[in-house]
């Protein structure tokens, strides 16, 4: 677990003064009340409600797929994919398009945050009682004042089947 | 100026351009391997297309420099400044006469010779050569760089396509919702322009998908030059067939596949072909042939490389297998043929004996199975030694424009391509005689005209409705795929749409109902369904290995040991009702006004006799006069008889697994029929009903005192009563028993027989003990002893022979059986 949650090589020059040495700059969610953060240079887009066509057979975290700009984008339930409840009837999915292999996945979120940077310094690595499930995914959990935030590895959360 | 020509001046003035560069890079660092392979490969590339054109000032001279060339990546020759001022002047020249090419379609006068034996001499070692080359040649201005024909086509990368595709898309969302809020509002003055819009719009799109989509033919238009020469090298003659040229293929997919195919097709005539002698003394026509196909079927592109040479070797390719150590023996002998042919595809496997020039050089089916594999293709083979080999490559749609129909089932709309819906058939509605939907326990099945067809229910299929649950009301999308027809049972169909294929995300790869998505005109996201795929989900028969597996649970029931041809027809209440097709001579329809009374019996007159009708139903009703009857017909000689049914079904192979009925007067049991429980008529039943004197008949084989006398030992009551009706049909008295233990019982109790007739495969005692302990002596030593086995391999009857069989017929041969009959009866065995 050494270096987890350090940022990847090549972390974001282009984001300037805002992120220094050892500071990754995520965006942050909300699911199901869990803080969550994805590196903000893998997100494409945030969009709100979408149309989204059911995909039959296709894994139950797999909402369906939606339109986004001439794109096909498969949109993935991240309360399903982290094994929680669904959404209550009514309440509205926000859309955290990102990319991954060339391919853009939605992930379905309750509420988006803020871009904000995290400096590595206050990283944790995975407590080693989370649920395996959540092992997985995550890369580690950033300490905040008022919350605990998982930094999602996005390639996990989308080896799905 | 030929197609051909013009993409190789398109290519060749790439390749130098690429070559300048490279050359110069050269000189600075002589020693560097990668840039020596290139230059060398650039060369080899232009002399290699100059043969094929026939260009042989280009190909003298592109051949000399890749000698010097070839010298130098080999290490053999240090690369120096002289050597490189040689090459270079060389690719002047090649320049100059491309620059003529361009000009007159013909290569210009020139002479070669001083430049050519430079070349030679500095491939020598000789480089001192150099200095002496004539300095016309190397002053030679080049032409000026790319001609008027280079210009006329560029290439573009693909990304830059896509990302036209992708914003003709979105323009085309923009333009939906335009004309949208236009409807909306109802503003004249925006009417024509927006019209405008649209109509460039529609045609922008059409132009960006053209430029991915190329017809097939452009792979192939190398090939009757490449398959001639190829004949003239091996002496062969060889037809090239090509079909579907105009199959449209996406630019990307079509440059893979190139190789590929001009590999196969290079295989095809290299192996597959035999030389004109070896096909003549195999009856063959001389000249072979080789056959490419291409078309679309249900979302995938299919292409077939086929001759009708000698096929592939079987036992060589098994034999290599083993020496490879690609499988062990044990392995090698459980699995079919099928299989074992795969092995061409493993990595360095060729059986090709001796190397020629043209294939076998280790670049072999693997580098083809691998480049069609990344595409997302497979390819399959189908061999028959003697008769030639097909490959078949399946390559699916990644970007395609298809026309599909968009339909409905449990809620959801998906794509259906319309290649493979035969047809749309509406069902139930309520009104009367409209097709309906039908059920076989939980099957749902369809009348279809003259057939049952299978129907798999889409919402089920998909999970969106509870199983059973399916729409009695709404559309069946009929089915075609891979010779196979079934029905789709859908909600709605709405309207036929052009559709850009693309493929799914690779986290539902698995889900193989479908084969892609696309963005509908009104900007939603829709599923592509892939028949190939639900007609596999569904159990259709495309996988005929599970479908048997299925059925031959060998149950307490009778079995026969292959599958049998049987027509299936309706009759009376119940089941349907099949009958061994073997046994029905002819099926006719016969108009009902043509069948006449000859006291209680219904009759008709047929072929210049009168024939006698049963019906297979009880209480027969003449139909009405303009109705037509259906009968199956049973003919003896010039005799023949009816059976009259209310619809013939369908044919269908089935093996058969027969349960045991009630007793009920002829039927022999019932059995599952294409997943349907059957009725099997007993033929001998109904031959007798059609009259006393059916089997009395003296027949030609009888003439003389007795009927002869034959035992029947089978162990199938199938059988039994398929061979039975047969022989006393013709004249035999025929006693049946089941095991050979009974007929050893009847040997003891001294019943006289003149013939018997045995299978081979039976449970405790089989054929063979059973005609050796025949032959070890007692009264039916000497008896004419006839195998019946559906096994005829030539060591099944060496074995049959050994064991003492006089004969070895064919399960279930009529003519043969009784042939062999008339034969052992007439020369007693001396024995």
């Amino acid at each position: 677990m050494d270096g987890m949650g350090m940022p990847p090589a090549g972390a974001t020059p282009a984001m300037g003064g805002r992120a220094e040495a050892g500071e990754q700059v995520f965006l942050t969610l909300t699911v199901a009340g869990q803080g969550c953060a994805v590196p903000v240079l893998l997100v494409r887009d945030v969009l709100g409600p979408q149309a989204i066509t059911r995909i039959p057979l296709a894994p139950p975290e797999v909402a369906g797929s939606l339109n986004l700009r001439g794109r096909i984008v498969t949109a993935v339930d991240l309360r399903l994919r982290l094994g929680l409840p669904a959404r209550p009837p009514g309440a509205v999915a926000m859309s955290v398009v990102v990319d991954q292999g060339g391919e853009l996945y939605s992930l379905l979120v309750d509420e988006v945050g803020e871009v904000i940077p995290l400096p590595a310094a206050r990283f944790e690595p995975n407590p080693p009682t989370l649920d395996p499930l959540w092992r997985e995914v995550s890369r580690g959990v950033h300490r905040q004042e008022d919350r605990l935030l998982i930094a999602l590895e996005v390639e996990r959360v989308l080896a799905i089947g | 100026m030929d197609d051909l020509l013009a993409d190789f001046l398109t290519e060749t003035h790439e390749g130098l351009t690429a070559l300048d560069s490279a050359l110069v890079r050269l000189e600075r660092t002589p020693d560097d391997q990668p840039t020596l392979s290139e230059v060398f490969r650039l060369v080899h590339t232009i002399k290699g297309t100059c043969g094929f054109l026939g260009l042989s000032r280009l190909e003298a001279v592109a051949h000399a420099a890749e000698n010097v060339l070839g010298r130098y990546r080999d290490g053999t020759l240090p690369v120096t400044a002289g050597g490189i001022t040689l090459i270079l002047s060389a690719l002047d020249r090649v320049k100059e006469i491309v620059a003529g090419l361009e000009a007159t379609g013909a290569e210009p006068a020139g002479e070669d010779a001083p430049l050519i034996a430079a070349l030679n001499a500095a491939a020598e070692g000789q480089v001192e050569a150099a200095a002496a080359l004539p300095a016309e040649a190397a002053a030679d201005p080049a032409p000026e760089q790319g001609g008027a024909l280079a210009a006329q086509t560029i290439r573009v990368s693909v990304e830059v396509l896509e990302d036209l595709m992708t914003l003709v898309s979105e323009l085309v969302l923009t333009r939906n919702q335009l004309l949208q809020l236009a409807r909306v509002h109802q503003s004249d003055a925006f009417a024509v322009p927006l019209q405008r819009l649209s109509h460039i719009t529609s045609d922008l799109q059409e132009g960006v998908m053209k430029t991915r989509m190329q017809p097939i033919g452009n792979a192939w238009a190398k090939l009757p030059r490449l398959v001639r020469d190829l004949g003239h090298e091996l002496g062969k003659k060889i037809d090239l067939d090509m079909r579907g040229a105009q199959t449209e293929l996406d630019r990307q997919v079509l440059e893979l596949i190139r190789d590929p195919l001009t590999h196969m097709v290079r295989n095809s005539g290299d192996h597959g072909l035999e030389t004109p002698a070896e096909r003549r003394a195999a009856g063959k026509p001389e000249t072979g042939r080789i056959t490419l196909n291409a078309y679309h079927e249900g979302g995938h592109i299919i292409i077939e490389i086929g001759d009708d040479g000698r096929g592939l070797p079987v036992d060589r390719i098994r034999a290599k297998a083993l020496a490879n150590g690609l499988a062990t023996e044990a392995e090698l002998a459980q699995m079919s043929e099928r299989e074992i042919l795969r092995f061409i595809f493993a990595p360095g496997f060729s059986t090709a004996q001796q190397v020629t020039s043209v294939s076998g050089r280790g670049v072999g089916m693997d580098v083809v199975k691998t480049n069609i594999e990344k595409i997302g293709g497979t390819v399959e083979l189908a061999s028959k030694e003697g008769r030639g080999a097909t490959f078949t490559i399946k390559i699916p749609l990644t970007l395609a424009i298809v026309s599909a129909l968009i339909v409905e089932a449990g809620g959801e709309r998906f794509a259906l391509p319309q290649i493979g819906v035969v047809e749309l058939v509406r069902v139930g509605g309520g009104q009367d005689g409209a097709p309906r939907i039908e059920r076989i326990k939980d099957t749902p099945v369809l009348r279809l005209r003259d057939r049952l067809l299978p129907l798999v229910s889409l919402a089920g299929l998909l999970r969106l409705v509870p199983p059973g649950d399916a729409a009695t009301e709404g559309f069946v999308a009929v089915m075609q795929v891979g010779g196979q027809a079934f029905g789709i049972i859908l909600d709605r169909v709405f309207d036929t749409e052009e559709i850009v294929v693309k493929p799914v995300a690779p986290i539902l790869r698995h889900v193989t109902m479908f084969s892609g998505n696309t963005i509908l005109g009104d900007g939603s996201v829709i599923m592509i369904l892939d028949p190939n795929g639900i007609g596999r989900a569904a159990g259709v028969g495309l996988d005929a290995g599970g479908a048997e597996d299925r059925r031959a649970t060998p149950a307490a029931g009778l079995r026969s040991d292959r599958s049998t041809s049987l027509l299936l027809f309706r009759a009376g209440e119940g089941a349907p009702k099949a009958v061994p097709l073997g046994l029905v001579a002819r099926l006719e329809d016969i108009p009902a006004e043509r069948i006449e009374m000859s006291g209680t019996t219904p009759v008709v007159q047929y072929r210049g006799g009168l024939m006698p009708l049963v019906s297979v139903a009880p209480g027969w009703t003449r139909p009405d006069a303009a109705a037509r009857q259906a009968v199956l017909v049973f003919t003896e000689n010039d005799r023949a008889m009816g059976l009259m049914v209310e619809e013939i079904l369908d044919v269908i192979d089935e093996r058969l697994v027969i349960q045991p009925g009630s007793g009920r007067p002829g039927f022999i049991g019932s059995a599952v029929v294409a997943g349907r429980v059957t009725e099997v008529i007993d033929t001998a039943h109904w031959l007798a009903q059609a009259g006393e004197d059916w089997f009395r008949t003296p027949r030609p084989a009888a003439t003389g005192a007795a009927r002869p006398r034959v035992l029947l030992v089978e162990d199938s009551a199938f059988f039994r009563h398929l061979v039975v009706p047969g022989l006393a049909a013709a004249g035999y008295d025929v006693a049946a028993v089941e095991n050979p233990a009974i007929a050893l019982r009847l040997r003891e109790e001294g019943v006289p027989f003149d013939a018997v007739i045995s299978d081979i495969e039976m449970p405790e005692m089989d054929g063979i003990a059973f005609a050796e302990a025949l032959r070890a002596g007692g009264p039916w030593s000497a008896v004419p002893l006839i195998a019946l086995s559906s096994r005829t391999d030539p060591a099944d009857i060496a074995r049959g022979r050994d064991a003492g069989f006089t004969d070895y017929v064919g399960k279930y041969d009529r003519d043969a059986l009784l042939q062999s009959l008339r034969d052992c009866l007439a020369a007693p065995v001396a024995a």
